[in-house]
């Protein structure tokens, strides 16, 4: 336990640990301190001036975020000379900011319309002087608009000290001071993995998704394409937020119900294939374990780790698990199974692919992702792209009436489900592959030791006949990074990984905390959704992906078998790697399986 | 090519300042490429982004080409009430060249800068290593013509 001091705030006495920050202190006993560039997850920066306070036997103001409480100190949060100083600096900061809310997509979500609204910022009162620098619009996945950009610096500071990705840094000084990458080459050629934290925390409409929703309204206009949605297992327990019901609530049948009224033809889910996922995926595991390898397999869903693999440890690109990530074995089944099925062309298909990230857009557009003959996902949309074309749609999302999905491609486990939480890939993993190594059914199924928001979380599963299973997972790739250098120290040493099997999502919290998710988020709100995914594999009737009765009628119909020639011309894939410097390939890192 | 100047160096960050320096004073062209950035980023460990906010934080280093002399003129408030700007107007008329910009024929950039440090002198400017004072619009002429004739 910390120390603990005795502090008046606004004239309230309490006592608290003396390792507390004054905002912090605020923040827990509802003092609302205005702010901008703070924001609970990240180290504060101090960049922009609004969270000033007043400090007894400081003359002047002191900076909430960035000054630690200290016995005997009295705090005022409110006065005529702190309210004259924040306007100021908002002005200040207005005066240099592309003021379009009304277009804007940050529009009702920006943390600065907020806060010059909450001050009575009058917005005449300093002329206006624009950088009016280039969008930066190279990449397939993030748009940069510098215009709106306010300097705080979260999406640097997440970046660089969260995700450890070094795509974004400040440029320049003084007035010209400015966020960009390296020589100014723009996303796209640098080593930025598009896993959207920046556009996430951005508490402006300066970072957001390059939007694909005129193509999707395109499509489903157009009478001759046969338009299919999948959707991720973190959408269903975002989507309730956005219509003031409780955080965390699972809406996924309203959500098919929103989808079947904007006009998509068939309406199926990704959850289906995360359960198939599993079978390849736990397949490859089991195999490498009965073969005694020295090295671990590491998941392979998460896109904005695979590209970080690929730039950062393309040396243990042979470690990650050849299974394409659920969105993409989706779009591959949709053009070869569902269309044979269906007796559709496949070359009228369009597949469409509700995502909480950004990377995705990045993941459809790989090259090698086509093994259908043709892109297999042609569109990704973001959950706030979903959620604006439901509110374009005019849809009572709150109101509509529950449907299900179509009857095809559709049905989830519980193991299934969890893929959106952080650690829920690798419990989904053990459900099943318990049973690939066994032959029996694992009876504790609720593997608490790989849930919640530990950065790198470690457990030993004893399996009869194997020995004890040591996994490990991570979320965040700063996390990633530690588990990851962990790994190559393991193999260089003593020739042997520390685990078996390994889980890495990009963002922290899984994909619930997605780059993709709607604004205005927190790690604890991020634990919310979680266990809201949680709840609902509870609920589920079947929790294991070797279970679910359409994952065995493909692989009847269709497959064969997990792993036969046809899934992994279908369903695995290979890596590259790529140069720290500008991200582009420099070479192939791996084979695809023959 | 580099290996040279990181050999005067162990590779801690701390000392990415003083590559950075002999990087560019080694350059015949005064700058830094992209390339030199990604050999310091190996060396020191430490990411390319990183690096070019350094250069950029910093007016002493440049991230494109110059010319082979750099005339520096000061605009703080000294010299500007001593007419530094006139200084100026004349310097980007000689030269045919902007602030930032570098003459056709590759012999002089022209930038601007704060001050020097030798107010009683001012109008002030430094090209290269050298400091040149008390100003004047023909003063300004000679100055040039003498350096062009240097090979």
């Amino acid at each position: 336990m910390a120390k603990t001091v005795n502090v008046w705030l606004d004239g309230n006495h309490i006592e608290v640990p003396e390792t507390m920050n004054i905002i912090e202190v605020a923040d827990k006993y509802g003092v609302h301190i205005p702010r901008l560039c703070y924001h609970p997850d990240l180290p504060p920066t101090a960049n922009c001036g609004v969270c000033v306070v007043e400090v007894s036997g400081n003359p002047l103001p002191k900076r909430a975020c960035c000054t630690p409480v200290a016995e005997g100190m009295k705090i005022t949060t409110n006065s005529k000379k702190l309210r004259a100083y924040r306007k100021t600096l908002v002005e200040m900061i207005l005066s240099n900011h592309e003021v379009v809310c009304p277009t804007c997509s940050a529009n009702n979500k920006c943390e600065l319309q907020t806060l010059a609204n909450n001050l009575g910022v009058d917005p005449d009162h300093l002329p206006t002087i624009l950088h009016k620098a280039v969008k930066d619009e190279t990449s397939v996945s993030i748009i940069r608009d510098i215009n709106k950009c306010i300097a705080c610096g979260r999406c640097v500071t997440v970046c660089n000290e969260v995700q450890t990705v070094y795509a974004l840094t400040f440029a320049d000084r003084g007035f010209d001071s400015h966020v960009d990458t390296a020589f100014a080459g723009g996303m796209a050629n640098s080593p930025c993995v598009n896993c959207g934290q920046c556009t996430v925390y951005c508490p402006t409409g300066a970072l957001r998704e390059k939007s694909e929703i005129d193509a999707v309204w395109e499509a489903i206009l157009d009478p001759d394409k046969h338009v299919i949605v999948q959707e991720a297992p973190a959408i269903r327990v975002s989507l309730a937020e956005e219509f003031g019901m409780e955080l965390g609530t699972v809406t996924v049948k309203k959500m098919y119900a929103a989808l079947r009224k904007l006009g998509f033809d068939a309406v199926m889910d990704t959850n289906f294939t995360a359960d198939l996922t599993i079978m390849e995926e736990g397949t490859e595991v089991v195999e490498k374990l009965k073969a005694g390898s020295k090295r671990p397999v590491i998941t392979s869903c998460s896109p904005g780790w695979i590209k970080f693999m690929e730039t950062y440890y393309p040396d243990l690109a042979d470690c990650v698990s050849t299974a394409k990530s659920p969105m993409s074995m989706f779009g591959v089944l949709a053009k070869t199974y569902y269309a044979e099925e269906q007796k559709i062309d496949p070359a009228k298909i369009v597949t469409v692919a509700i995502m909480p990230c950004t990377a995705k857009k990045f993941e459809a557009r790989r090259p090698e992702l086509r093994d259908s003959g043709y892109q297999d996902t042609d569109y990704v949309l973001t959950t706030r792209e979903f959620l604006r074309m439901v509110h374009e749609g005019g849809i009572d999302f709150k109101h509509i009436k529950e449907e299900d999905a179509d009857e095809n491609m559709s049905f989830y486990t519980g193991a299934g489900t969890i893929f959106g939480a952080t650690g829920g890939v690798m419990e989904a993993a053990i459900r099943s592959a318990y049973t690939l190594v066994t032959g029996e059914e694992l009876e504790a199924i609720d593997i608490t030791a790989v849930r919640g928001l530990v950065g790198v979380k470690k457990a030993t599963i004893p399996v009869p006949g194997f020995g004890d299973l040591n996994v490990a997972v991570a979320h965040g790739l700063g996390n990633a990074r530690i588990l990851m250098d962990e790994i190559r120290e393991g193999l260089a040493k003593n020739g042997v990984s520390p685990y078996h099997f390994v889980e890495i999502m990009a963002c922290p919290g899984g994909c619930v905390g997605g780059g993709g998710q709607p604004y205005g988020n927190d790690m604890a709100m991020r634990a919310r959704r979680g266990e809201g995914l949680y709840q609902e594999d509870r609920d589920l009737p079947v929790r294991k992906s070797h279970h679910n009765p359409e994952v065995k009628r493909i692989y009847e119909r269709f497959l064969g078998a997990p792993n036969s020639p046809l899934a992994l011309k279908l369903l695995h894939t290979y890596y590259f790697k790529r140069s720290v410097n500008s991200g582009q390939v420099t070479e192939q890192a791996t084979h695809k399986h023959h | 090519m580099y290996q040279e100047i990181f050999s005067k160096y162990t590779p801690t960050k701390d000392n990415l300042i003083y590559i950075l320096h002999d990087i560019q004073d080694s350059d015949p062209q005064h700058y830094i490429s992209e390339e030199a950035v990604q050999a310091i980023s190996e060396y020191l460990n430490l990411p390319a982004n990183h690096i070019y906010g350094v250069i950029t934080f910093y007016s002493m280093y440049s991230t494109t080409p110059r010319g082979k002399n750099i005339i520096r003129l000061c605009e703080s408030p000294h010299c500007y009430i001593k007419g530094s700007e006139n200084i100026l107007r004349k310097m980007k008329n000689s030269l045919n060249v902007g602030v930032g910009e570098t003459t056709k024929d590759g012999v002089f950039t022209l930038e601007l800068c704060a001050c020097l440090g030798v107010c009683g002198n001012a109008p002030v400017m430094m090209i290269n290593d050298d400091v040149y004072g008390d100003l004047t619009e023909d003063k300004v002429d000679d100055i040039l013509a003498k350096l062009r004739e240097v090979k």
